[in-house]
């Protein structure tokens, strides 16, 4: 379909702003009267606040006062998982005790180290296992270690022999907390051909987004001016509102641009930190900015579950994958959340379609940095542990590693899940030749494991799935009688473009010059509508299907308006070099600016007075109650739709390993994806090269350091988690993409964000795997260290499935 | 080579990454600001972006710090405040410093260049800049001025580097939403722009 918009380039009006340092991150902000906050948080990773004697900090010059958890809860903490505003029972080191306004931060700091904080000490655990195994000590209030939905906190225990059991490579013999299964798994190894079964484990990580979670918040006329950090701006807003406990009308949210969201920044209940400054602003009736240090982000921002895993997985002659049994102990960190171990499994369902499957999991709480959603949650931990046993069966059954994915391949009319439910579409099998044949796949079979000197060459092939899409958001538009199209987006400004990407659909529909639009975005006072929060890489498919909606709503309006006033029925008319005309005779019409001016006199449901969608969610309505009667209005309130829409992707590396250091360099990478529609060429390049240093990051080097005698993180920098840099990715990476529509999105399009790593933590898994002869270490990351000493036959010094330890 | 939990590499390992000290010192060590009652700021003048600037400037005070919050220059952005991402990347002489890792009084007789001063006065972009807009390659934007500065400390002393030599020279620069394909995209369109 030839488009105007979609599928081309363009300057998304934020770029300049960030080449220039002009765009305003939340920091960067500063209000007449400001005043600053700082923290004080646990120094231990488990304790209870005994008490806390402020006297000498709040008789200080300069110092306005404190916040502590029991002016945040009144009523008492919530006794729920996830990360609290402030806390009298500390989980993790680092997590916010109390917040001491100030002058300035020296004052503030020096007011801080005034206060007198007793605490009771508790027994901590850094390892799930450890906890799980009887006596083992845990992570949670009140002596609990897990969250079990609609229950609560609860403790779990396993024998020792079934810890020491799992810990020496056998199936866990305990029972999960929750499990699920398709298919008769007994008969689908009784088919199999070869089977592979093996524990594993993955590591924790922190986010580490260059942007620390600086927020700055001010009252004014009862309202909240919030200057914050998201992912998402309207979705935040309206979470974030019931947390500071301010009503919906009376909360604006500015964000103009985020400095990297990667699943965390996501929803309010994950950055809940952002109500310290409001609420201290409230108390002491002033300005107050939070700056957030590079130590503190660490903790608030979050981590990536670890997995303790074991899997059997059975192939018939044939290749077909015949059974899959996945049992996974998820570490849950300091405050619980995530359901990264379910998704797990669900991505090997989506991508292998196993004739049966059975997925049982675990949660275990551990004094370690908050879990929660992070780029391919569950997704992306299992792609680098399946890609080499999906390697070792192609090699066993005398099956061509592409040929036994193409085989497994998802493709349209499938199901998956838990559910059964259907693809919306998909085209796997393209995506594998598009990729192998980009990477020249069978030409350097020949190259596989060749040696030059100390080094060997690795090849390594991996898939990635998330699924994509979302609906049931409000979309809203206006136009002016100066006839510009206003596109009111309330998606978030995390890096991605999605904000106006998206906006682009609205302008396809009225096929309005993109200099003539204008995004509203930036704050919620500019009138926006509701959207999903900007998570799970639903972004583009959920609010491409609002704009597109909108627009659409408006173009009906200005054929209605045309064919009352010039003549005719409202399908004799089309738009066109922004004009509304018959189309018949295109001089018989109104310009975008005249129809403006007669939606404007006509009002009504033109000017979003009357005629509303039912569905309308509460925040959409507050915006639309606010814009009624000023602009001629389109307004959309978007139904569900029907089965799940994925992104896929697919990735082939080669890679060169030193043998004597343990090293390997990325010699050349591809990867391709499987989207639908590809909105915006440049931003899905960007996507997938992102998620592509993610992937390496999963695959070789990120990791949570924690000390074990006395539980301090000490990964708290770049450095010591190991995110990836320019010497640690390829030199340039290939990249494309199938571009065939969607049918349940109007422009065709689907996410990407999420999948773009895992194909490539597989691939490059699967080359490191293959480039030391099938030695499969089933862990990411695979360290420098992990491999020499593979090679040197000795021994890891850690135990066995060990999470947030000194390992590699 | 295999990695032993002592006492001594652990502490040497918390020591590098700070969190011995949870909280309390943290922000107010890593800007440099003066001991509660201790030194006082000093007046003293600075060549930012080719004007003198005066500024009160305590002993300890790091060149990032007196950008952002003295001079209003919140373009150098603080990722880290410890040397690790050079987000706050800015030009000393020529040459691509970390404005988080530098005290302010050393820079009495240097000439410091930020982001906010590449643009010409008729408001067009360096070319450094314009290619990264051309190439799409910011992705959140928080390290993209320390890219832009980093590229063009590159390009002032290499204009017509390969891209390995590129990426070794963007190296100290981290970007956590993993855009180093397209920033050195932008770098190598920008030795096209001149």
């Amino acid at each position: 379909m030839a488009y105007m918009h979609i599928g081309k380039d363009f300057v998304p009006p934020d770029v300049p702003g960030k080449v220039t340092g002009r765009i305003k991150y939340a920091e960067d902000y500063t209000r007449e009267g400001m005043v600053y906050s700082r923290l004080l948080t646990s120094p231990i990773p488990h304790a209870r606040v005994l008490d806390i004697d402020a006297s000498e900090a709040l008789a200080m010059d300069g110092v306005f006062g404190i916040l502590t958890a029991d002016d945040v809860y009144p009523d008492g903490e919530p006794q729920s998982t996830g990360l609290k505003i402030l806390t009298n029972e500390p989980t993790l080191v680092g997590e916010p005790i109390l917040a001491l306004a100030a002058i300035d931060e020296k004052t503030a700091e020096t007011a801080i180290s005034r206060i007198n904080v007793t605490f009771e000490r508790l027994p901590f655990v850094l390892d799930p296992l450890d906890s799980l195994a009887e006596g083992g000590a845990n992570a949670y209030p009140g002596d609990q270690n897990t969250f079990v939905f609609r229950q609560g906190f609860a403790t779990e225990k396993w024998t020792e022999d079934q810890v020491a059991s799992f810990r020496a490579g056998n199936e866990p013999t305990a029972e999960p907390q929750q499990t699920w299964s398709l298919g008769d798994l007994e008969a689908g190894f009784a088919a199999s051909e070869f089977v592979y079964e093996t524990t594993f484990t993955t590591a924790g990580y922190p986010h580490h987004s260059m942007e620390p979670r600086s927020a700055m918040a001010y009252w004014e006329d009862g309202k909240l001016y919030l200057h914050g950090t998201s992912q998402s701006l309207t979705a935040l807003a309206d979470g974030m509102a019931p947390i500071i406990g301010v009503p919906k009308e009376d909360i604006v949210f500015i964000n103009a641009a985020t400095g990297g969201g990667f699943g965390q920044r996501a929803r309010a209940n994950s950055i809940p930190s952002m109500a310290i400054p409001a609420k201290l602003s409230q108390k002491i009736n002033r300005p107050v900015m939070m700056r957030i240090t590079r130590e503190e982000e660490f903790t608030i921002g979050g981590a990536r579950q670890g997995f303790q895993g074991w899997i059997k997985v059975g192939f018939k002659p044939d290749g077909v994958m015949s059974a899959c049994d996945l049992y996974i102990i998820s570490d849950n960190g300091g405050k619980g959340g995530g359901g990264d171990a379910s998704s797990a499994a669900d991505c090997i369902d989506v991508l292998y379609q196993p004739d049966a499957l059975r997925f049982r999991g675990t949660s275990i709480g551990s004094n370690t940095a908050h879990r929660g959603a992070q780029r391919g949650p569950g997704q992306n931990q299992i792609a680098p542990i399946i890609a080499p046993i999906l390697d070792k069966a192609a090699d066993a059954l005398g099956i061509s590693r592409l040929e036994i994915r193409k085989i497994n391949a998802p493709r349209n009319g499938d199901v998956a899940g838990p559910r059964q439910t259907p693809f919306t579409s998909a085209y796997v099998p393209e995506s594998l030749d598009m990729a192998t044949q980009q990477f020249d796949w069978e030409g350097r079979q020949a190259r596989r494991r060749q040696r030059n000197g100390s080094k060997v060459i690795g090849l390594g092939l991996g898939q990635g799935y998330h699924n994509a899409g979302r609906s049931g958001m409000d979309g809203i538009v206006t136009m002016g009688t100066d006839g510009r199209l206003k596109i009111h987006n309330g998606v978030g400004n995390l890096g991605t473009y999605s904000y106006a990407s998206t906006s682009r659909a609205a302008a396809e529909v009225l096929k309005m010059p993109w200099e003539n639009c204008d995004i509203l975005n930036v704050r919620t006072d500019n009138h926006l509508p509701i959207t999903s929060p900007q998570d799970g890489s639903n972004s583009i498919f959920t609010n491409t299907r609002t704009m597109f909606g909108a627009a659409t709503d408006m173009l009906n309006k200005m054929k209605e308006i045309a064919a009352t006033d010039l003549g005719g029925d409202p399908a004799d008319y089309d738009v066109s070099n922004e004009r509304v005309h018959q189309i018949a005779d295109e001089s018989i019409g109104y310009t975008y600016a005249e129809v403006a001016q007669r939606a404007m006199e006509l009002g009504g449901k033109f000017t979003g007075e009357a005629d509303l969608p039912e569905e309308l969610a509460e925040w959409t309505q507050i915006s639309v109650s606010r814009l009624a009667g000023s602009a001629f209005m389109g307004v959309y309130h978007d139904p569900r739709h029907e089965g799940n829409p994925p992104g896929f992707t697919v990735t082939c590396c080669e890679i060169e390993l030193d043998l004597e250091t343990g090293k390997y360099e990325i010699l050349d990478m591809v990867t391709i994806a499987e989207s639908g529609t590809i909105v915006h060429p440049q931003g899905m390049e960007n996507q997938l090269v992102g998620g592509a240093v993610w992937g390496i990051g999963l695959s070789g080097y990120e990791r949570h350091l924690y000390d074990p005698q006395n539980g301090l993180p000490a990964s708290t920098g770049y450095w010591q988690s190991k995110v990836p840099t320019y010497l640690d990715t390829p030199v340039k990476i290939g990249t494309g993409w199938v571009d065939l529509p969607d049918p349940e999105n109007p422009v065709g399009a689907r996410g990407i964000g999420e999948p773009s790593m895992g194909a490539v933590s597989a691939a490059l898994t699967a080359a490191i795997t293959d480039a030391l002869d099938g030695h499969h270490f089933a862990t990411a990351p695979i360290t420098a260290d992990m491999i020499i000493n593979h090679l040197a036959g000795t021994e890891e010094n850690a135990a066995p499935l060990a999470q947030n330890n000194f390992r590699g | 080579m295999n990695p032993k939990v002592t006492r001594r590499r652990f502490i040497k390992g918390v020591v590098a990454s700070g969190a011995a000290a949870t909280t309390t010192g943290m922000w107010y060590a890593a800007n440099g600001q003066d001991r509660p009652g201790g030194a006082v700021e000093r007046l003293i003048r600075i060549n930012v972006n080719g004007q003198m600037r005066s500024v009160d400037v305590a002993p300890q005070e790091t060149l990032a710090s007196t950008l952002r919050y003295k001079l209003g220059l919140t373009g150098t952005k603080l990722g880290c405040n410890r040397g690790e991402c050079g987000a706050c990347t800015v030009l000393v002489d020529d040459v691509a410093t970390y404005a988080c890792s530098v005290l302010t009084h050393s820079m009495k007789n240097a000439r410091i260049e930020t982001v906010e001063g590449l643009e010409s006065p008729n408001g067009d972009l360096h070319p450094v800049q314009q290619a990264f807009v051309e190439e799409l390659s910011p992705q959140c934007g928080y390290c993209t001025p320390g890219q832009v500065m980093a590229a063009v400390a590159l390009l002032r002393e290499n204009p017509n580097p390969t891209r390995e030599e590129a990426r070794h020279a963007m190296s100290g620069n981290i970007c956590r939403c993993g855009s180093y394909d397209s920033y050195l995209d932008g770098v190598m369109r920008a030795v096209q722009l001149g």
